[in-house]
Parts: structure tokens; C-alpha cells; sequence
């Protein structure tokens, strides 16, 4: 085993301990305890979106949609089997890794043939779409609660859960980007054209990279939805697309450390600001993430740490 | 020179945008070892030829043969797949990778690591420009190393026809030479070639074949000493 292996595992462990052992001695109350893992989650959601925008050049304004999905199936699946305990997590996490792969894989075959603004709103509206869906959901279902929320999702999400997500969602991305299939989509984002003439299957690449994206998305739903115990179709409409985009742009298009950081920063940013602002301006605080966005963006326009990468992440990689 | 020995055949093809006709029916054909050029004015359907037959666009009507075999409406990929590489205008460099990796992309559906580096290396005595830049990111490469590193990438694949479409656009007249000098000599080493060109001097003058076309149809053809010699020719492409 490599030096830098040995050194990830240590960091990935320790940073596990520290957390564990903060809670287990009530350094940590339970609400920072619920931020740490929606930072946690947030992450595996934007994970997704850079494999798709960043790695793949797909721009995608419908990515909450597939995090609300993952998180409405799988409350709908653990809702129903409450009575067997984790095997319902189970359940619910794997109905809702195939609901979401295969909803991804259905609306990613006609509109991945758009290109970048066209794209955009084509995700726009599949976006606008299941928020609506969501929201008149108790029509047809009425567990599901439609716009007044559903309620009393049993939680299951603890922080190892969350962490071993974590970290599966960063190896798994990891090991995509730098394989032969990452390369092929890092072409695809490159230059599509000359990406098909050296005989890449692009359609193939951009839908798997597009599923791919998407199933993390539906897991951090999954983790979302038994870390709250409640869900809403607001918390998954079209601003919290573009939460997680931003996320993503300013962490750098094609840079896991960059994403890590962006979003445990932004969602710790966010709650921070909580604390400092006094009321009347509290909700000002969402007025500095896009004003960030926008200095960034002049400065460096692929984001901060695009092209960047952690030495952990890139341990082991020898033939780049 | 007897030209029996067709690589690629094209029959009667038509190709639209919308309601506008590119092509409107071309036949022609490229030989084993040949260089054949296809000249014309802008917006004469030269590109749209090459996009046709690498798989970026379809067709309306009409066939394409290479090596015996139809792949009429087969997708680009597959195409690139069967020994056709194509350098598309603009060069189109993977720009955020390095030199290194877009020749690796080029290689992309060679599996055997031995074979790529034998390829790389012989690339690199052709371009030694290219193995100076080897690990800079291509998009800080000037425009005629861009064309060398698109030339370099496709030849990574081994093809057994090389498509070029305008590799003299926007170089300086040394470097123009450089390229053309390189692509003889591509074809020399047996690669079939179809160079598609607006310098109409520089590519009569290193094809064997060529085509004129104009508005979508193949208006004259000949040895590139035939059409160098022409009048007509003369008058609209070779000033005179």
C-alpha cells in the first residue's frame, strides 16, 4: 500500500473519530449535529452535479429534482415497511437508487442531445415538473403529503450512516473520473466533436455520466429525507438546483477537493451567518453566496479550485 | 494513374440543414494510397462531405462505401472505429488536457499499451514541436502546433484514412508548407488521405486526385496537374 493510501485512510478515519467522539461527549449538540451531516449530504449531491457539469460539460438546472425523488421514494418505501427497522432503510435506499437511475436514464436519452443553454432549460423544466409532481403528490398518493409536507418519515440517518456515504460517494466518483469511462467524459466536456471522431460513444457517455450524477443526488434525498424526518417539495425546487450549482462552479468544474470544500463551507457559511446576524438582516445572509459567485466568477471563472485536487484524492493514480 | 482501388466510394450524396440543400448528389472516390483533395469556394459543401462521412451528420440520400463496406448511417463513433479519423475544422483540441493526453484520447480505441507508445514515438519524430509541449494543456498551444496536435491525435488511431478538413486555415505560409509536407509524407507511409482545402494552389499541388466542388456538386475532376493547369480553375481558385 502506497504512502498516500495509508495517509487517506488515516484522514478518513480520523476525521471520523474526531466527529464521533465530539458527539459521543456532547460537544456537539444535536442541531450542529443535523448541519454537519446535511453538509455531509449536500456534498454527495454536488458530487453528483460536478460528475455531470464539471466532468461531463453537461449543464444541468434540474438537479434537486433528483435529489427530492431519491428522498420522496425512499420516505415512501421506509414509510410503508416502518415496522422492519433498517432493512426498510435498505429498502428505501435501493427503490430509490433505481427509481432515480431510471428516471435519469429516461429524460437524460432525449434531452442530452441538446447542448449547454438548451440543456439548461431543458433541466429547468424537468425540474419545475416534479416540484409540481411533489406537490399535488396526494392526489394520487396521499402519503406523500403534496404541499403541506409529508410527515413522519422514520429517521434512520445517524452520522457513521452519512460519513460512509460520504466517503463511498468520493472513492466511487473518484475512481469514475480517473478510469476509462471518466475519460471519455472529460472529452465529451472538451470538445464533443472531436470527442465522437476519435471514436467515443458520446451519447453512451454523457447518459452514463448523467445517471451516474443523478443517483447521487437520489442518495443524499434518501440520507435527507430520515435525517429530517420531514419533507417538503420547496426544499427541492429550482433556488436549491441552483444551490447546488453554485456549490459546484465555485469549488471548481472538475474538482472533487473543490466540491468537498465548497459545500461543507457553504452549508457551515449559511448557519454560521445564523448565528452573527442579528435578526432583521438574517435573511440577507443569502445575498453574500452569489455575491461570492460573482466575484469568483471574475476572477476565475472556472471556479476556485478547478483543475485542483487534494493529494489523497489523487493517491494511488500512477499512469496520468 | 488507374484508380481501381477505391478506400472509400461516395454515390450520389445528398445532405440537408433544414430546408437548405448542402449536397445535392456527389459522387467521388478515394484510392489506395492516394491524397485526393476536394477544393471549392466557401459554403461549397466541403466540410459537409467530411462531416457525412466521419457520422456527424446524415445523410438524405445516397451511399458510402469504405473498404467494400456500407456505413451509410453509421454514428460517428463507429465510423472512427472502422479506420476513418477525421481532423474536423478548427482543430477542436481537448483544450484543458495536455498534449499527452489528447494523443492519448486519440488513441482512445487502441487497447495495447505497446502499440500506443510505438505510435507516440513515431508521431514525435514527425512533430518534434509537439513533444516539446508534451505535458502543456493544449489550449496554450499556438495554431500550428494546434493543427499538428489535431494531425498527431487522429493519427494515433492508425487510420487507414485520414480526413482533413482546412489544416492550412489560419497559418502563416511556413507553416502551411511545414503541414503539407507532413501530410505527404503521412501518405507516404501509406495512409490514404482526403484533404479538403480553400488554398486550392497548395492542394492541387501535393494531391493526386482532385474535386471541385461548387454549390453542393462536383463541377470538374482530375489529376491535381490537370486542374492546376485548367483555365477555369485558374481563373476562380489560383488567382488567375
Amino acid at each position: 500500500m502506497s504512502k498516500e493510501k495509508i495517509y487517506s485512510l488515516l484522514l478518513g478515519f480520523g476525521v471520523f473519530a474526531v466527529i464521533m467522539l465530539m458527539i459521543s461527549f456532547g460537544f456537539l449538540n444535536p442541531y450542529w449535529n443535523q448541519i454537519i451531516q446535511f453538509a455531509f449530504i449536500i456534498t454527495i449531491s454536488a458530487l453528483g452535479l460536478n460528475l455531470i457539469y464539471g466532468y461531463t460539460g453537461q449543464f444541468s438546472l434540474g438537479h434537486a429534482a433528483f435529489y427530492g425523488l431519491g428522498a420522496y421514494c425512499s420516505a415512501f418505501v421506509t414509510k410503508s415497511l416502518n415496522s422492519l427497522g433498517y432493512l426498510a432503510f435498505v429498502a428505501g435506499l435501493l427503490s430509490a437508487i433505481i427509481f432515480v437511475a431510471l428516471i435519469a436514464f429516461l429524460i437524460g436519452l432525449p434531452i442530452l442531445r441538446l447542448k449547454s443553454d438548451y440543456l439548461g432549460i431543458a433541466t429547468l423544466g424537468f425540474g419545475i415538473i416534479v416540484k409540481v409532481l411533489l406537490d399535488n403528490a396526494d392526489a394520487l398518493i396521499p402519503v406523500l403529503g403534496g404541499s403541506r409536507g409529508m410527515l413522519g418519515i422514520p429517521k434512520f440517518t445517524v452520522f457513521p450512516i452519512t460519513y460512509l456515504f460520504f466517503i463511498i460517494a468520493i472513492v466511487v466518483i473518484r475512481n469514475f473520473v480517473f478510469s476509462d469511462v471518466g475519460r471519455s467524459c472529460i472529452s465529451i466536456r472538451e470538445d464533443d466533436i472531436a470527442a465522437e471522431c476519435v471514436g467515443v460513444n458520446t451519447t453512451k457517455y454523457k447518459t452514463t455520466g448523467f445517471v451516474l450524477g443523478s443517483v447521487f443526488a437520489g442518495v443524499a434525498g434518501v440520507l435527507y429525507a430520515h435525517l429530517y424526518s420531514f419533507l417538503h417539495p420547496s426544499n427541492f425546487d429550482f433556488l436549491k438546483s441552483i444551490d447546488l450549482l453554485l456549490i459546484v462552479v465555485l469549488g471548481g468544474l472538475g474538482s472533487i477537493s473543490g466540491t468537498i470544500i465548497a459545500a461543507i463551507g457553504w452549508t457551515f457559511l449559511l448557519e454560521g451567518l445564523r448565528v452573527i446576524l442579528p435578526p432583521q438582516i438574517l435573511d440577507w445572509r443569502l445575498v453574500i453566496y452569489p455575491l461570492l459567485l460573482i466575484i469568483i466568477m471574475v476572477i476565475k471563472p472556472m471556479g476556485l479550485g478547478s483543475g485542483m485536487e487534494f493529494k489523497f484524492i489523487k493517491a494511488g493514480d500512477g499512469n496520468r | 494513374m488507374n484508380r481501381t482501388e477505391p478506400v472509400i466510394e461516395i454515390k450520389d450524396l445528398t445532405v440537408s440543414y433544414g430546408a437548405i440543400q448542402a449536397l445535392q448528389g456527389i459522387s467521388f472516390k478515394v484510392c489506395k494510397g492516394e491524397i485526393v483533395a476536394l477544393i471549392g469556394a466557401n459554403g461549397a459543401g466541403k466540410s459537409t462531405t467530411l462531416r457525412t462521412i466521419s457520422g456527424l451528420l446524415k445523410p438524405r440520400s445516397g451511399e458510402i462505401i469504405f473498404e467494400n463496406k456500407p456505413i451509410t448511417n453509421l454514428p460517428g463513433h463507429e465510423i472512427a472505429r472502422l479506420g476513418i479519423a477525421h481532423v474536423p475544422e478548427g482543430r477542436r483540441p481537448f483544450a484543458n488536457l495536455t498534449v499527452y493526453e489528447n494523443l492519448r484520447m486519440g488513441a482512445y480505441l487502441i487497447n495495447d499499451s505497446r502499440t500506443i507508445q510505438e505510435t507516440m514515438n513515431r508521431i514525435f519524430r514527425s512533430f518534434p514541436r509537439l513533444k516539446e509541449r508534451f505535458s502543456q494543456p493544449a489550449g496554450t498551444l499556438s495554431g500550428g502546433e494546434l493543427q499538428m496536435l489535431a494531425i498527431a491525435r487522429a493519427l494515433m488511431a492508425k487510420p487507414r484514412l485520414l480526413m482533413l478538413d482546412e489544416p492550412s486555415m489560419g497559418l502563416s505560409p511556413i507553416l502551411v508548407n511545414e503541414i503539407f509536407n507532413i501530410i505527404k509524407e503521412i501518405n507516404e507511409q501509406g495512409t490514404s488521405i482526403l484533404l479538403v482545402e480553400q488554398n486550392a494552389h497548395k492542394a492541387l499541388s501535393i494531391c493526386h486526385y482532385a474535386y471541385v466542388l461548387e454549390t453542393g456538386r462536383v463541377v470538374m475532376e482530375g489529376t491535381g496537374k490537370e486542374l492546376y493547369e485548367n483555365p477555369r480553375i485558374k481563373e476562380a481558385y489560383l488567382g488567375g
